[in-house]
């Protein structure tokens, strides 16, 4: 049963901000896409190691060296706030 | 030549031969984008500079130059693929603003070829939609119908496509986001094998799952498209090494002894559609005329294909889009005196309002998956069932070489019809999503028509890199096909 209080839970861990109405409305839909889903139990799996990937990934070499494709504008250019070549961010310590 | 009509080939003679200027083409397309789009919605952005880099590419041509084998070929590229200079927004408000550095491979390699990029295409926010109605930039409206979806997630490309206001598009594809809309829109859209096309620069959502694909009116010209954007890339590691075949030069119709699979389980899917169910029947009858051998296949599992889908989806997009924090680009979220914002709020609200509701959906539905006590009842029991779906796909194919299915249930649905109720919309991918998963290529090619007058796709899928035998068995109903020589009315 996804409650208001689990939708809540996971808003957290998801750092997603979620209305009242936004988290009524998921605790519905949600409870229902997962019940649905759920049927997946029935099926056998034992011993099957899960797909994370569906075709071999060939490892390959590449070169050791120092590339610079971007200068330090370029890679701030998007930042909603910068001060310099820096990005601004509330407090972090 | 009609320019409007003209496939890509065509087009890239006619430039290479000097017969019409790239810059004359690109010229053409522009005028039908602005008359025409308003009515559609598919552009999201057009690129500014694209008579310019008309001129250049004529300029070279003048000069004796080799400019590609897209010379001149007027594209629109889905807003999933980052174009350097020129906004990609995903669909999304997170994204509103943003403009990268650089080209996703796929792009870069369309415009190495000479492929000028006419502007961007809208699509489900984030790709996660199948009716473009989640997109930040509006729904797009049907050619054919305009009170109809054009499908999704690539809604914009099908629509802009249909309605030529390109030669051709790009599209991405995790549970059948090329293959839908190219049924609902009566044209022929192509998923490569996962690892045929380099993910680089294209905004993810699923990783596994993600595959790039053309978008154009015929098979050839999406073996054409294909051959240029497919191959390695050492910026994608999932990319394969395997060389790129020529699939345009060696389109076949010879179907004699070719075996033909039809999935037991699809032909009694509940809600199949008349009309779809017949076209079906229609492109068999066809196929065995022409020499092939249809043969039965079974895949059981076939039926949790979507919750397997959903689940492995929304895990992956639950972590991708983590991403989005309001720290390094796209939005952010208003805050009077930064210096006192607790971090954990700055994310939760920059997310909370940047996200559209689909998105937030799927972001909880994953991150629940992945949390601690459900993780291995649902990410990893996906996973397991997931692997078993592969293998009774590998095993139907040691018994055909190509397996024939419809694309969804039914054709193109109406606006607003089916966006109130989630799992509804889920469950119409039910055809699609297991390619996805395996990581085989499909692709949908028009093919019946409804007694509405919409157009029907059929869904070819073929083993791991196999993408020669379904482009030929496309390429030898393409010519049969009750919508060849039948347009949209916005046209």
């Amino acid at each position: 049963m996804i409650d208001k209080k689990t939708i809540e839970h996971i808003a957290k861990l998801a750092r997603l901000h979620v209305t009242e109405a936004e988290a009524q409305e998921y605790s519905v839909q949600l409870d229902k896409a997962l019940g649905h889903f759920e049927k997946i139990s029935k099926v056998n799996t034992a011993g099957i190691e899960p797909m994370i990937t569906p075709t071999e990934i060939e490892t390959y070499w590449r070169e050791d060296v120092v590339k610079q494709e971007f200068t330090s504008e370029e890679m701030t250019s998007n930042a909603p706030a910068k001060s310099g070549n820096l990005f601004q961010v509330p407090p972090v310590v | 030549m009609d320019l409007t009509f003209a496939t890509i080939s065509e087009i890239a003679d006619a430039v290479k031969t000097k017969k019409i200027s790239a810059k004359e083409v690109t010229a053409h397309f522009q005028k039908r984008i602005d008359s025409l789009d308003g009515k559609l919605n598919s552009f999201t952005s057009k690129n500014e500079n694209a008579v310019k880099e008309a001129d250049m590419l004529d300029a070279r041509i003048a000069k004796g130059e080799d400019v590609g084998v897209l010379a001149g070929v007027p594209f629109g590229i889905k807003e999933m693929f980052c174009t350097k200079g020129q906004r990609t927004t995903a669909g999304s408000k997170i994204l509103e603003n943003f403009v990268p550095p650089y080209d996703a491979t796929a792009v870069a390699r369309l415009k190495n070829a000479g492929v000028i990029v006419l502007g961007k295409l809208n699509q489900d926010e984030f790709a996660m939609g199948s009716s473009n109605e989640t997109s930040f930039h509006g729904p797009v409206r049907n050619p054919w119908d305009l009170e109809r979806v054009p499908g999704g997630s690539s809604g914009g490309s099908a629509a802009a496509q249909a309605a030529r206001l390109v030669a051709g598009t790009l599209g991405t594809d995790t549970g059948g986001s090329i293959r839908q809309p190219a049924s609902f829109c009566g044209i022929v859209g192509v998923k490569p094998t996962y690892g045929r096309v380099s993910r680089y620069g294209i905004i993810a959502y699923a990783s596994s799952l993600d595959q790039a694909g053309p978008m154009v009116s015929t098979v050839k010209d999406a073996a054409l498209t294909l051959e240029v954007i497919s191959g390695f890339d050492a910026q994608d590691g999932t990319t394969s090494q395997k060389k790129v075949p020529q699939w345009s030069q060696n389109l076949s119709t010879n179907m004699k002894g070719l075996k033909v699979g039809l999935v037991k389980e699809y032909m009694s899917a509940a809600g199949l559609d008349s009309d779809v169910q017949k076209t079906v029947e229609n492109a068999v009858a066809e196929l065995k005329k022409m020499g092939a051998e249809i043969v039965e296949v079974s895949v059981p599992l076939t039926e949790y294909a979507v919750p397997v889908y959903y689940l492995v989806a929304a895990s992956e997009a639950s972590s991708n889009l983590s991403r989005y924090d309001g720290v390094k680009y796209g939005f952010r979220a208003e805050f009077k005196n930064l210096s006192a914002v607790d971090l954990a709020e700055f994310y939760s609200q920059t997310r909370g309002q940047g996200f559209g509701a689909e998105v937030k959906r799927r972001i909880m539905l994953g991150t629940y998956c992945l949390s601690s006590g459900y993780y291995d009842a649902y990410y990893t029991k996906a996973g397991q069932v997931r692997r078993l779906i592969m293998e009774e796909y590998l095993s139907a194919f040691k018994q055909c070489d190509v397996i024939l299915s419809p694309v969804t249930t039914a054709p193109a649905f109406k606006i607003g019809e089916r966006i109130s109720d989630p799992l509804a919309m889920y469950l119409n991918d039910i055809f699609t999503t297991s390619t996805n998963l395996a990581g085989l290529p499909g692709m949908s090619v028009p093919f019946g028509m409804s007694k509405g007058g919409l157009p029907i796709g059929v869904q070819l899928t073929a083993a791991h890199f196999e993408e020669q035998k379904m482009l030929n068995v496309a390429f030898a109903l393409e010519g049969v096909s009750s919508v060849k020589g039948k347009n949209p009315h916005v046209i």
